[in-house]
């Protein structure tokens, strides 16, 4: 059957990508978003300068699972703590993945303050789906 | 409290209420079907105030996000509170999608409207299967207008008319000749032309092969039956542009709808497109249901066929 119409099989995952701030690096994250989308995923991609308002405004409309920030400019440990923050503030609890230029001895930091999978540069396609896979498998 | 914890009854609940995050969920399990979506439907329905639907369709990259992304910066400018289902394509081969028309419509979510990003999930058309739940869980919501934004299509993908009240087709210049313009399809169903990206050469010629191909439609008479001859608007959607002048024709369409009970019958025909779609999914699972294992047996396929048929519509 060409119509998929019946939720028998495992729901689609729903993925939010963005760009938080002040970043225009987004080959990474083009990437990311055409890997998840040939992992199966549904990939609603937001682009650059968003706000933690807009992302969080997506997430709700979408129904999002996951939401994937793309980080290239060093300001992850300012701006992941403030979206987990916004995230709480609007009662959603969705995993957040960060990918991009994270230096190693921050991945602790970062995984300390509730982001649920780190993914750096030059992460294999495998990496990637499992993090995601396994970031929405664990809040369900 | 997480909404993925709530039933059915109490999720509708919530989301007619105006929560968003419940309508967000309410649309996800609109999206994926079967018994949930059918009881949200039962649910949703006594709720709706007969929203104007209007339907955005024209080729990849003709400027529908763009167009719609002004549209819903304008509306609330005129107290309206729309909603947008913006439809892309399911992968074939993995079901995967990027849904990215977003991406043209930033700074509008949260504010007041409310846009969703939909997959085809392998319905053909230029539409997801979903889409008539869709629009309704909106209307029920208080959303209005309820703005369908099709995938890029061809020439035959005209589903959108079929869901909204008011089609939009959008054209660029340079799309082709005259007879392009008289072929018969999408254009067919337009109710309103925009010509977008026209400050580009050649947006007057697409006018004239437009006004000259409405021309014929008079000249067969189509016009007469409706009394109502679709507009041809120029927009530049980056700048916004023409934008208004836009919105104005969708509403003069909606008048002309209203004025002579086209919308009635619109409608009507819309409730039994939906009646037979979902028939036909319901069909289809038997059907799938009667060739699991069906494996060659020296009948010839039209017998065995013919045998199917006739225990599933016994």
């Amino acid at each position: 059957m060409a119509i998929e119409s019946t939720n028998t099989e495992q729901p689609t995952i729903r993925v939010v990508l963005a760009k938080l701030g002040l970043d225009g690096h987004d080959r990474g994250i083009k990437v990311v978003a055409r890997i998840l989308r040939d992992a199966g995923m549904e990939v609603v991609y937001l682009g650059l300068r968003q706000t933690t308002a807009s992302i969080v405004a997506a997430a709700e409309e979408e129904d999002a699972d996951a939401i994937g920030l793309s980080m290239h400019n060093a300001g992850h440990l300012a701006l992941a703590p403030s979206m987990l923050a916004a995230l709480h503030d609007a009662d959603l609890d969705i995993p957040l993945i960060i990918g991009g230029i994270i230096p190693e001895a921050d991945i602790p930091i970062l995984e300390g303050s509730g982001v649920a999978a780190i993914l750096g540069p030059g992460a294999p396609a495998e990496e990637v789906v499992t993090a995601v896979r396994g970031a929405v498998a664990a809040r369900t | 409290m997480s909404v993925k914890k709530l039933s059915v009854p109490e999720l509708v609940g919530r989301a007619l209420e105006g929560d968003r995050r419940a309508i967000g969920r309410m649309l996800t399990l609109i999206e994926r079907g079967g018994e949930p979506a059918d009881e949200i439907t039962d649910l949703t329905h006594p709720a709706t105030k007969g929203a104007h639907v209007v339907g955005i369709t024209g080729a990849p990259g003709a400027g529908k996000s763009t167009l719609t992304g002004q549209l819903i910066r304008h509306l609330p400018t005129l107290g309206l509170k729309p909603a947008v289902l913006a439809v892309d394509p399911s992968s074939p081969l993995t079901g995967g999608a990027i849904l990215g028309d977003r991406v043209r419509m930033d700074d509008v979510a949260g504010d007041g409207g409310f846009i969703r990003s939909v997959a085809t999930r392998g319905y053909a058309g230029g539409l997801a299967l979903s889409v008539p739940g869709s629009v309704r869980a909106f209307d029920a919501c208080g959303f209005g207008p309820v703005l369908i934004e099709t995938v890029g299509v061809g020439q035959v993908e005209v589903d959108v008319a079929g869901a909204a009240d008011t089609t939009v087709v959008v054209v660029n210049p340079g799309w082709g000749d005259a007879v392009q313009a008289n072929k018969a399809g999408l254009l067919e169903v337009a109710d309103v032309f925009v010509i977008n990206k026209a400050d580009r050469d050649g947006a007057n010629d697409t006018r004239r092969d437009l006004e000259l191909m409405l021309d014929l439609s008079h000249v067969s008479g189509l016009e007469d039956g409706t009394g109502y001859r679709p507009p041809i608007l120029m927009t530049t959607a980056t700048d916004g542009l023409g934008v208004e002048a836009m919105w104005e024709a969708v509403t003069a369409h909606q008048a002309h709808l209203e004025a002579t009970s086209a919308l009635e019958r619109r409608r009507a025909a819309r409730f039994r497109y939906e009646v037979a779609s979902r028939l036909t999914t319901r069909m289809e699972r038997s059907i799938a249901r009667s060739l699991d294992g069906l494996t060659p047996d020296g009948r010839s396929p039209a017998t065995v066929a013919a045998d199917l048929a006739a225990d599933l519509l016994a």
